[in-house]
């Protein structure tokens, strides 16, 4: 039984391999053999598909706006996480547990809710199809996360360091910029990769607020999906590139993952 | 421990997320309430209907219908889920480089855009040219998602197990890792078995974390959109519509403002209702300990 425990992990890997395999393998054929019948793999390996994404405004521009509003969501959530979780972790003050739970509770409100009003909204104070629109309302469900997992790892540190530096006379900003959040810096990338995350992966919201100039890539896909008849390789070709900032910021907070939410507490 | 000090100051620091938040929470939320309310024809006039639209909403058997295929969705996505994610994050490697690779594979789907994963499962189960549904084809079923209402739920099941399963097995790995070594040697002492060990030592360990991916899991698999929508488009017919895609057919495809907007309140109440429940049924045992 344990000799071959190995082999669960090892099948669920290979389970998840599969999907992602057969997209890059569709992505280096040509159209015509996609069509023409099942093939294992590319039998005339091309990279047309990618050549027209590269080459192609309308693509590469995708990528740049959704790259845009991930990482200016990122930047804003975890900047005003920050003081809010130290606040909630250090100090009692009016209504704080009530506060948090309504916080947590936007985690909870089905973008398909907002995706109406979020267009009103947006339209009225003149931000629709802006790249701000979309990393503002992202913050919908990314700050009370941030929040949430920010807290638990502030937790985790003694107070007595606050209490120190204070006695050293230290003022609240620099201690907080100085000592604090250089203590918290796994807590701040392991916030900052779940930011990103649910930011890159989310679709209904990004594709409401946006028409032209600031499309997401995955609305590109859609478009390209539904109107251009069956250009299944070239979709297949943009999907996989959507893996690979995604397979980039795993890499780098790697360690980290796993401890992200099971500090939080809910 | 001691308490933590009283400081009304404190509300400075949350005053940042307090206005970001209520501005993408409570502006819209309050349109959606004035919506639910109300009748329009269009033209800007809106005049006042009461609870007529959360009647309708209510007693309407497309309304119930999504919200039982809902239902059996994320009751069927949680009892696999679930055991699946625990038991591989019980038999992965506690540390070394083989450890990181699969904290790193594992990780994949979950960054991967949504409307990605539901394209690239509609091509992976293409009956004729797709990788799944060529070979159940070539091996005796006949399999096709498009016309199948039966194909469809599984293959929504299967691709949810594929995007999601991870994230349970991430979180109990990392409860799995903050068990002392301690804990093991006095189990071994004992001569516990390795049912016991995963009974008296593993799994009450582990409550906090899988409390977390239960509420979570829930919350998300009951918002679900973008997946099915890309691989299934709520068909065939109306098999795999779930609650959020009905929803954005009402509000953005037929522009019903009131019912849209009743059916957006009543569903985000259910979510927070269930959650709640979910919540107190799970951390019940611990106030009594």
């Amino acid at each position: 039984m344990s000799r071959a425990r190995w082999l669960v992990p090892a099948l669920y890997i290979v389970f998840l391999m599969l999907p992602i395999y057969w997209l890059l393998a569709m992505s280096f054929k040509t159209t015509n053999e996609i069509l023409g019948g099942f093939t294992l793999w590319p039998q005339r390996f091309t990279l047309e598909n990618y050549r027209k994404i590269f080459t192609d405004p309308t693509w590469y521009l995708g990528y740049v706006n959704s790259l845009t509003y991930v990482v200016i969501n990122t930047l804003l959530s975890v900047a005003v996480a920050l003081p809010a979780a130290y606040a909630f972790s250090r100090y009692r003050f009016l209504g704080d547990k009530h506060l948090f739970f309504w916080l947590l509770s936007n985690r909870m409100a089905p973008p398909a809710v907002f995706a109406l009003p979020f267009f009103q909204l947006y339209s009225a104070i003149g931000l629709f199809d802006t790249p701000i629109a979309v990393a503002l309302a992202h913050c919908l469900f990314n700050v009370p996360l941030a929040v949430w997992i920010l807290e638990g790892f502030m937790s985790a540190v003694p107070r007595e360091l606050d209490e120190m530096a204070y006695v050293d006379g230290y003022p609240f900003w620099r201690f907080f910029l100085r000592i604090f959040v250089p203590a918290i810096a796994a807590g701040i990338g392991v916030a900052a990769f779940f930011c990103f995350m649910f930011s890159w992966v989310e679709l209904l919201l990004a594709k409401t607020l946006t028409s032209v100039d600031a499309k997401p890539i995955a609305a590109t896909m859609t478009r390209t999906a539904s109107t251009s008849g069956y250009e299944l390789g070239l979709l297949a070709a943009a999907g996989s590139l959507t893996i690979i900032p995604g397979a980039f910021v795993i890499y780098f907070v790697r360690n980290y993952i796993a401890k992200g939410f099971s500090l939080g507490r809910v | 421990m001691s308490a933590k000090p009283v400081n009304q100051r404190a509300w400075w620091l949350v005053l940042p997320v307090l206005l970001l938040v209520a501005f993408n929470a409570v502006i819209p939320l309050m349109t959606v309430v004035n919506y639910s309310v109300q009748e329009t024809f269009g033209d800007n006039q809106f005049f006042f209907e009461g609870v007529k639209w959360y009647d309708e909403v209510v007693n309407s058997g497309r309304f119930r219908d999504a919200l039982k295929r809902q239902l059996l969705f994320t009751g069927i996505i949680l009892a696999i889920e679930v055991p699946l994610g625990v038991a591989i994050a019980l038999a992965m490697p506690r540390r070394g480089a083989w450890a990181s690779v699969c904290l790193v594979l594992m990780s994949m789907p979950l960054l991967i855009p949504w409307n990605v994963v539901g394209a690239m499962w509609n091509i992976l189960a293409l009956p004729d040219i797709g990788l799944l549904g060529w070979t159940l084809n070539k091996v005796g079923f006949d399999y096709n998602y498009t016309r199948q209402p039966l194909a469809a739920w599984l293959t929504l099941i299967a691709m949810d197990v594929w995007h999601w399963t991870s994230l349970v097995a991430l979180l109990a790995y990392a409860g799995l890792s903050a068990i002392p070594d301690a804990y093991y040697q006095a189990a071994k002492i004992d001569g516990a078995s390795p049912w016991a060990v995963l009974r008296h030592v593993q799994l009450p360990k582990l409550k906090h974390v899988l409390t977390i991916a239960v509420l979570l899991r829930f919350m998300d698999s009951f918002m679900i959109y973008t997946e099915p929508v890309v691989l299934t488009g709520g068909g065939p017919g109306n098999a795999t519509t779930l609650l959020s895609i009905d929803l954005v057919k009402i509000a953005l495809g037929q522009f019903d403002l009131g019912p849209a907007a009743a059916m957006s309140l009543i569903y985000f109440l259910i979510i927070l209702l269930l959650s709640w429940v979910f919540y107190q049924v799970m951390t019940r045992g611990e106030e009594q300990a």
